[in-house]
């Protein structure tokens, strides 16, 4: 697994490349002509991808020239009015306060609740000797991840939504009926509950990965020596999968200020913005719904290089602590 | 289970233990089932019972009718819906594997500028433009409240173009070497050798595409303003979550009517249905290790 796009996750080093095309002159490889030639049908194969890239992938990033306009729609970028910095005003407002403050206390509950979910799920899935059984339980625990996020809301509106089973279940015990789908403050945790429900079983596959590539030996030579079953976990199976754990973190980190968009805006309504407003629904609605396209934009802007500023550092850390993190220099 | 299928050195579970995780494994089970359970009882269940037992239709329900079903069919809005949804997912996934798989093999060996192209890609895995400039590049492209704005901006995803780029490249060296001897050129090599061993690979990567589509709720919310365009989740949200009532009063007076939770419950299974009957055919390919390799990178 590890073997896997070392290569194609590692940004070209131009020392070496400038090597490598003098070694090829040397040698009187193929000129670019030659080479063009050569690879003309890959390259007409590579074609709409990459042109789907630039207009779908770029082209936006260029758009985000707005964040320093008054954008007006029927003006367009050329003929909107620049305001230099204006925009970044939208940062002080109590709005964006509360946006950012619910985007972290869901990133933080997802940190602490969701990451670990799949690692146990994994190691209880990896202690099943039976392969039958092992197998059946992991088509049971990977299937939520397909069902949408609308499907999933309504089945949880059914479950345990003012009408739905929890409540009547509560009512017949004559307790009181809650209805968790409409509470402010339960909001975070059922947010974290949800996806729980739907990845923590999908999480599991590439933790699985890791614990099949940890030799068997290690357990067989631990046994001889002595260590228990929880020794030879502490000691053999957890280490077996820190650099997964610590690849996933660094993936995770990059996106952590995207916490669960359709899912909370789907549920917004229910709970109102106070509980539910995230950095993405403030945009979606100061922007796309509201017209302040520029403050709005700015502010996505903002998540972005946030989201890719820590990715990049906690890569860093990875390699500062000698493991290999997400690409390899 | 026997004691075969356990390596010597280790030690015979106890009793207790096997208990406690045999436990925890059927709850985790039943947390995941149930709910799918109790979806497809309401959905079958009649009025008279649904507010006799106050929604709680446990396992299955007394009197099993397809009253609801019958509902939501009348009215028209979800037949379409289902029909937007079946079109976007079928139309959609073919253009994504043929874009995918091209571009995952034309990066499978390298070509000029084959770096270049790759880098291109996998950096739009750390960093994307963000809601508003993608909304106003499909509002300039003229791709707004058309079918084409479901499909065309998700194209390619990086990761499933990782997935097919990485098990192409694991295929032996020798067996498109042999080929290219006998005078096969690259894309003869790519329909004759490369795709028919890849079919469990391409089978997982249209599952995730065909999903994708299946379940695309926020690109629709953008970019259509038309709800008669609107794809099955749109529309699912609208009855279910916004609690709008299905059909709108079409149906005539003293016809039977099926209850609204039992209505609700019908369109979430009509949404569900189609995951369900592929699923099962697909998951075993996921724990074969296609996925696995492509997530570093």
């Amino acid at each position: 697994m590890h073997r896997v796009s070392r290569s194609a996750g590692r940004a070209p080093d131009a020392g070496d490349r400038a090597a490598r095309r003098a070694a090829r002159r040397a040698q009187g490889g193929p000129s670019l002509r030659a080479r063009l030639r050569r690879d003309r049908v890959m390259l007409l194969l590579v074609l709409p991808g990459f042109l789907f890239f630039v207009v779908f992938h770029y082209v936006p990033l260029l758009g985000n020239v707005i964040v320093f306009q008054d954008y007006q729609p029927y003006l367009g970028f050329k003929d909107s009015p620049w305001v230099g910095l204006g925009n970044f005003a939208v940062f002080a407002e109590p709005d964006f306060y509360r946006a950012l403050l619910n985007t972290l206390k869901f990133a933080v509950l997802q940190l602490v609740l969701f990451f670990p979910a799949p690692i146990g799920l994994a190691l209880l899935l990896n202690s099943i000797i039976s392969p039958k059984i092992k197998r059946f339980v992991q088509s049971v625990v990977y299937l939520p991840h397909f069902i949408g996020w609308v499907i999933l809301i309504s089945i949880s509106q059914q479950l345990i939504g003012g009408t739905g089973l929890l409540p009547q279940l509560l009512g017949e015990l004559g307790l009181p009926r809650v209805d968790l789908m409409t509470s402010s403050g339960f909001f975070p945790w059922l947010v974290t509950l949800q996806l729980i429900w739907k990845d923590a079983g999908w999480g599991t596959i590439i933790y699985l990965a890791a614990l099949l590539n940890i030799d068997t030996e290690h357990y067989e030579a631990a046994a001889i020596d002595g260590a228990d079953r929880w020794r030879r976990l502490w000691h053999v199976t957890l280490p077996g999968i820190v650099p997964v754990t610590l690849l996933l973190l660094i993936l995770n980190l990059g996106s952590i200020l995207s916490v669960g968009f359709e899912q909370i805006l789907l549920q917004r309504d229910a709970v109102g913005a106070d509980a539910a407003e995230v950095l993405d629904t403030y945009v979606y609605f100061h922007g796309v719904l509201d017209g302040q396209w520029g403050p709005a934009a700015a502010v996505g802007l903002v998540k972005g290089v946030i989201g890719l500023v820590l990715i990049l550092g906690a890569n860093k850390l990875a390699h500062r602590f000698g493991h290999e993190g997400i690409y390899s220099r | 289970m026997k004691t075969s299928q356990r390596p010597p050195w280790m030690e015979a579970p106890t009793k207790a233990g096997l208990a406690i995780k045999g436990m925890v494994i059927a709850i985790v089970c039943l947390l995941v089932l149930y709910p799918f359970v109790n979806i497809v009882a309401t959905s079958l269940a009649g009025e008279s019972e649904i507010t006799r037992r106050g929604g709680i239709i446990a396992l299955f329900p007394s009197e099993p009718t397809l009253a609801a079903y019958k509902t939501i069919f009348a009215g028209g809005v979800v037949s379409h819906a289902l029909l937007v949804s079946a079109g976007i997912t079928i139309i959609g996934t073919a253009l994504n594997l043929v874009v995918t798989i091209a571009l995952a093999y034309g990066l499978s060996r390298p070509i000029v500028g084959g770096r270049f192209v790759l880098t291109a890609v996998l950096f739009t895995m750390l960093f994307g433009a963000g809601i508003i400039p993608n909304f106003l590049l499909i509002k300039a492209l003229g791709l707004y409240d058309s079918y084409a704005s479901l499909i065309v901006p998700g194209l390619v995803s990086a990761f499933n173009f990782l997935v097919l780029r990485n098990f192409f490249q694991n295929i032996p060296a020798e067996l498109l070497d042999s080929a290219r001897i006998d005078g096969a050129g690259d894309l003869a090599i790519l329909l004759r050798i490369v795709l028919p061993l890849s079919k469990a690979v391409l089978a997982v990567v249209a599952l995730f595409y065909a999903v994708g589509h299946w379940n695309a709720f926020f690109n629709a919310l953008l970019y259509l303003s038309d709800t008669g365009k609107w794809p099955l989740p749109l529309v699912l949200r609208l009855y279910v979550l916004q609690g709008q009532p299905v059909g709108g009063g079409t149906e005539s007076p003293g016809e039977a009517v099926a209850s609204i939770q039992a209505v609700q419950m019908a369109v979430v299974v009509v949404a569900l249905v189609p995951i369900l009957c592929v699923y099962p055919f697909l998951q075993r390919y996921f724990t074969k290790g296609v996925l696995t390799g492509a997530i570093k990178g």
